[in-house]
Order: structure tokens, then C-alpha cells, then sequence
């Protein structure tokens, strides 16, 4: 697809479940794309994905998948732009099936859907297998277990792309994986080549959180102003065979690519920058060179490597209760004095009429709230809010919570209104490892 | 990328840029300056034992800094600094991606003998 054979283009069209979908329509019709990458799992969400399962054993997969898919799918074939995912989620199978029912109903005869399995590994992890980053182990959770699954690295994607996949959908397929595996089959890589793989990997960890490196997550006005950000337009890497790439996106569209934005997603989620460790290789970004290569493209380079790891990281789910979460608000003279005194009404009533101690927490939005612990706090507001939240291991816990915070409209200070309450179930994660010798990935492909 | 600023600059925020991400219940933010020339102010300004002691009660484990000189950026990676992440916390903002605001609302010099002035004590409210 693209011009110049030697250069290939992986664009985003995606960079969490519940991203954007209009540019990315608008890419994948524009962006002359070879490959494009749809991210769209974190931690929690493949729990997530595990429960809805439960539920109904043809789900479990992105709740957006249907209209993804609806819309991408005439493009990404008219162009010959494959797609990969891991959209599948807690059931890559199923999500295969659907893509391939909505191909059909597209009249898209003939495309080839590859399914990638074998990264649920609940039935290979010891019971009391230690966590990886602390102390303890899975025995001591005491919760039910939503699911486990294994991060599958570039070399449980090739072979699809192998197969000549025109979609490529997994469960936890890793973010950068995603994106290095085009690359290893485009070029020809060698995957012991660490250099190699430590530049692929750049070139996915830059792209994994889509608009983050276009604009998105960076504006302040005044200070980093971003244009069209309501049309912001998702990254294009056009990557050449040393590993090497320019970010860029859409001419036309909203956002911005500079020295800047590129460096703060350089270091996103990052801890030790020489050693940030896929499934691929323990990749070095503390070299990377980042330059200016005209407006809106920047060029990144000289990312290492050292070899991969010998284990893969698994993401375990647990069932964890309920949160609720409730406010109401207050404006005008003295509200901050009332929303105080609401919050020591709720707080006094919660621990000495219902009896709860410790599992709660009150804010007062507009004075101190996401910065409460941090001990700052805002000053001369006369709109605030006072929020509840509480985790219980029932429901019923919950909603009491939400009658309390409730019956402040006639109970509580002046002029206090806009009561809103919702209560949402919870997981809880745990990370191990699990050699990779005993993880095998499976692909089936299914036709249109 | 921002051509005027405070004279002389105040905040960590009049001479740097910041992204926050998590995981787990360890926050890292990266710090970048905007000019080259602000990079040692700010590795002067920003050192692990100043953000650990501008959030006490915030921050339960270590900080750690790395250093990216050549792009004039700093990664500080702070352990047990999300209120138990995203799996417990019962804060607004669970994974903590407005730390990186804390870091650019402290001040570049810090105010000696006594805490930090909390962000909202300042003349610009």
C-alpha cells in the first residue's frame, strides 16, 4: 500500500476500549495504511471481559467490537490495510465469529479473520504461584477468580499475519506486540535481533495509547495549546527497515505531533527507561533520539535491546464487591461551609448509625478532592460538591451508602441538591509469572 | 513550546511539561523542560527527596528518579503513591493522572523551613 516499499505504515485506530471511532474511520479510508492496530485492553478490562462471559458465554469481547468492525472493515479491505486487535478480549473466538457474521453482511467475501487463543492460562498457574512485584500469593486473595491471562508477544501473532490474515484478533495480545509483529513479517526480522526489537517496540509503545502522542492527554491552554482537538487525528508510524520511524497523523485533522508530545509518551507508564520489559524483548528507550522531521512528523530512532524474557506476565481477575459513589452539590454564599457540613453528616451517620469503618471516603469537589491525600487544596469556590464513594462486598452495602448520602436533600444543610448515585461491580488484579515454554497460542482462521 | 513565561519563573509548570501514568499503586511522572537551558533548575528543583517530602502522606514508598539528559527529561517513579492504584483507590482520579500537576505546581525554590505552600495559597487565586 504504501509508496515507497521500503517505508511501512502502522496507523492506530484505537488506543483503549473505549477510544474514538470517527478517525479512525477516517484513517483507515485516508492514512494509505499497511497495518492498523486496534488497542483496546488494560489490565482490568480482560477481567472485565471474564465476568461478561460468565454472564453469556457468546460474549466477553469489546462492548464496541459490532460498530468497530462495521465501520472499518469496508475500508481497511478496500485499501488492503489488515487489522489487529485484541479486542477479543476474554473471548477471542467469539469476537472472531461476530467480525466474520458483519463481514458477511458487508459483502466482504473471502477475508480471511484469524483467531489467536491460548493466552487464558487459568488452568497452568499454580494455586499459590508468589506475585510478581510483592510479597504474598494467589492463595491468600480469598476471592473468587474472574480469569488469568498471559501477555502474547509478536511471536503469537506472526503466524497469522503468516497465514495472510485480513483481521487478526486476540485476547491479551501485549500493546507494542501488536505493532512489532507487522514489522518482524514485513521486514524479515530476526526476533533474537534485539536492536531490532527494541525499536519495533518503541514504535508500539509510542503508538499504543493512539491521540496520546497526536495531542490528546497533553493540552493546557495557555501553556501547551493544541488545535482540533475535537477532531483530533490518530497516529501514523511510518516505520523503515532499520526500526526507525517518523510520527506523523492525517494533514488535515485536529491535534499536534512535536518534540513534545513525543516525549512525554516516550517515558508513559515507563519506570526504568533502559529496561521496559515485553514479551518480546527488555526494551531501551534511555537513548532514544527524537527529532523534528518537518511539522507535524517526528522522527525517532536508536532504541535498544537486551533478550526477552524467559517468562510472561499474567494479568490475574478477581471478583471484588461493589463500588458506590454518590454526591450532592452546593452553590453560592457559604457553600463550602454547608458541604462541609454535609460531609460530617454522612461521615458521622455512616460510621455510628450503619457501622462502617473504614471502606469509605468523603470529598468535597471544588475544595479538595483528587488532591486530598496530597494535602492541596482550592480555595474561594461557590459550586462544590460533596462525593461519596465506598467499596462493600455487597451490593445492599452499597446502596445504603446511597440512601445515606440521599436523604441529605431533606435532612442535610441549605440548598443542597442534585443528588446522583451509581453503583458499580468491582475487580481486583494480581500480577504473576508463568515461564513461556508452558503458554501456547493457537490460531484458527476463519473466512468471510 | 511556550515562548512566554513567568519572569522570573515560579512553578516547575512556567519551565516544564509532565504526563503521569500507573501501575498498579506505583505513579510515574516524566518531566520534560520546554528549554534546554532550564534542565539543571530543574533537576536542582526536582529531586526525589523534595517530592517525597512534598507529599508525606501521599507518597508510602520510594521515589526514584531517571534521568534522560539528552532530551532534558526526568522520570520519577513513586512506590505506593496511588492511594492503592486503581484496584482500591477510592480517590476521584484512581490511577492518579493528575499527579503529574502536583509535580508542576510545586515551586521551583522551595520555601525553606516549613512545607511546601499548598498549590492554592498562591496570588493567582
Amino acid at each position: 500500500m504504501s509508496n515507497m516499499a521500503s517505508t511501512f505504515r502502522i496507523g492506530t485506530g484505537a488506543g483503549f476500549s473505549a477510544d474514538r471511532l470517527d478517525p479512525a474511520v477516517d484513517l483507515a479510508e485516508r492514512g494509505e495504511l499497511d497495518v492498523m492496530v486496534l488497542e483496546c485492553l488494560g489490565e482490568r478490562t480482560v477481567a472485565f471481559g471474564h465476568r461478561d462471559r460468565m454472564a453469556n458465554p457468546e460474549r466477553g469481547y469489546n462492548a464496541h467490537l459490532q460498530r468497530r468492525m462495521q465501520a472499518l472493515l469496508p475500508a481497511c479491505r478496500a485499501n488492503g490495510t489488515r487489522i489487529v486487535t485484541n479486542m477479543g478480549a476474554a473471548n477471542p473466538k467469539a469476537a472472531a465469529q461476530r467480525t466474520i457474521e458483519i463481514a458477511r453482511q458487508l459483502g466482504l467475501k473471502g477475508l480471511k479473520v484469524a483467531c489467536i487463543e491460548g493466552d487464558d492460562v487459568s488452568a497452568l498457574v499454580a494455586r499459590d504461584q508468589p506475585f510478581m512485584d510483592e510479597p504474598g500469593n494467589l492463595s491468600e486473595i480469598g476471592k473468587p477468580v474472574a480469569g488469568m491471562n498471559a501477555y502474547l508477544g509478536a511471536d503469537a501473532i506472526i503466524p497469522a499475519l503468516q497465514a495472510g490474515a485480513d483481521v487478526v484478533i486476540g485476547g491479551r495480545l501485549a500493546d507494542p506486540s501488536m505493532f512489532l509483529a507487522p514489522l518482524i513479517h514485513k521486514f524479515g526480522w530476526d526476533p533474537m535481533d534485539t536492536r531490532r526489537m527494541g525499536a519495533g517496540s518503541l514504535v508500539g509503545h509510542l503508538m499504543e495509547c493512539g491521540m496520546q502522542i497526536t495531542g490528546g492527554y497533553f493540552a493546557d491552554p495557555g501553556v501547551k495549546d493544541v488545535a482540533g482537538l475535537d477532531r483530533c487525528g490518530y497516529p501514523i508510524a511510518e516505520v523503515d527497515a532499520d526500526g526507525s520511524a517518523v510520527i506523523t497523523k492525517l494533514a488535515d485533522s485536529g491535534g499536534l505531533v512535536t518534540l513534545a508530545t513525543v516525549k512525554e509518551q516516550l517515558l508513559y507508564e515507563v519506570h526504568d527507561p533502559s529496561r521496559y520489559i515485553t514479551p518480546d524483548v527488555i526494551a531501551d528507550f534511555s537513548q532514544v533520539q527524537i527529532a523534528s522531521a518537518g511539522s507535524d512528523r517526528v522522527r525517532v530512532s536508536n532504541a535498544g535491546g537486551s533478550s526477552r524474557p524467559r517468562t510472561l506476565k499474567v494479568t490475574v481477575g478477581f471478583d471484588d464487591g461493589f463500588q458506590g459513589e454518590a454526591g450532592v452539590s452546593y452553590a453560592g454564599p457559604g457553600a463550602q461551609a454547608r458541604g462541609k457540613l454535609a460531609a460530617e453528616i454522612v461521615g458521622h451517620r455512616l460510621r455510628e448509625v450503619h457501622g462502617f469503618t473504614s471502606d469509605f471516603r468523603i470529598d468535597l469537589i471544588g475544595v479538595s478532592s483528587l488532591f486530598a491525600t496530597a494535602g492541596r487544596s482550592g480555595l474561594g469556590s461557590e459550586d462544590v460538591r460533596l462525593h461519596v464513594a465506598m467499596r462493600s462486598p455487597t451490593r445492599e452495602g452499597a446502596e445504603l451508602m446511597l440512601w445515606e448520602v440521599e436523604s441529605l436533600l431533606c435532612c442535610g444543610p441549605a440548598g443542597g441538591g442534585g443528588f446522583r448515585g451509581s453503583i458499580v461491580p468491582c475487580v481486583m488484579t494480581k500480577s504473576v509469572l508463568i515461564d513461556r515454554g508452558m503458554v501456547k497460542p493457537r490460531l484458527e482462521v476463519l473466512v468471510a | 513550546m511556550s515562548s512566554q513565561r513567568n519572569n522570573p519563573p515560579r512553578l516547575i509548570r512556567d519551565i516544564a511539561h509532565a504526563r503521569a501514568g500507573d501501575k498498579g499503586n506505583t505513579s510515574n511522572v516524566n518531566v520534560w523542560a520546554y528549554d534546554a537551558a532550564d534542565f539543571e533548575m530543574l533537576m536542582r528543583a526536582l529531586t526525589p527527596e523534595r517530592i517525597k517530602r512534598a507529599f508525606p502522606n501521599l507518597i508510602g514508598g520510594k521515589v526514584e528518579r531517571y534521568l534522560l539528559p539528552h532530551l532534558h527529561g526526568l522520570n520519577f517513579v513513586m512506590e505506593n503513591a496511588l492511594e492503592g492504584g486503581v484496584n482500591k483507590s477510592l480517590n476521584l482520579d484512581s490511577h492518579g493522572k493528575s499527579w503529574s500537576y502536583l509535580i508542576l505546581g510545586l515551586e521551583i525554590e522551595e520555601s525553606p523551613g516549613r512545607a511546601e505552600a499548598p498549590a492554592g495559597s498562591s496570588e493567582e487565586a
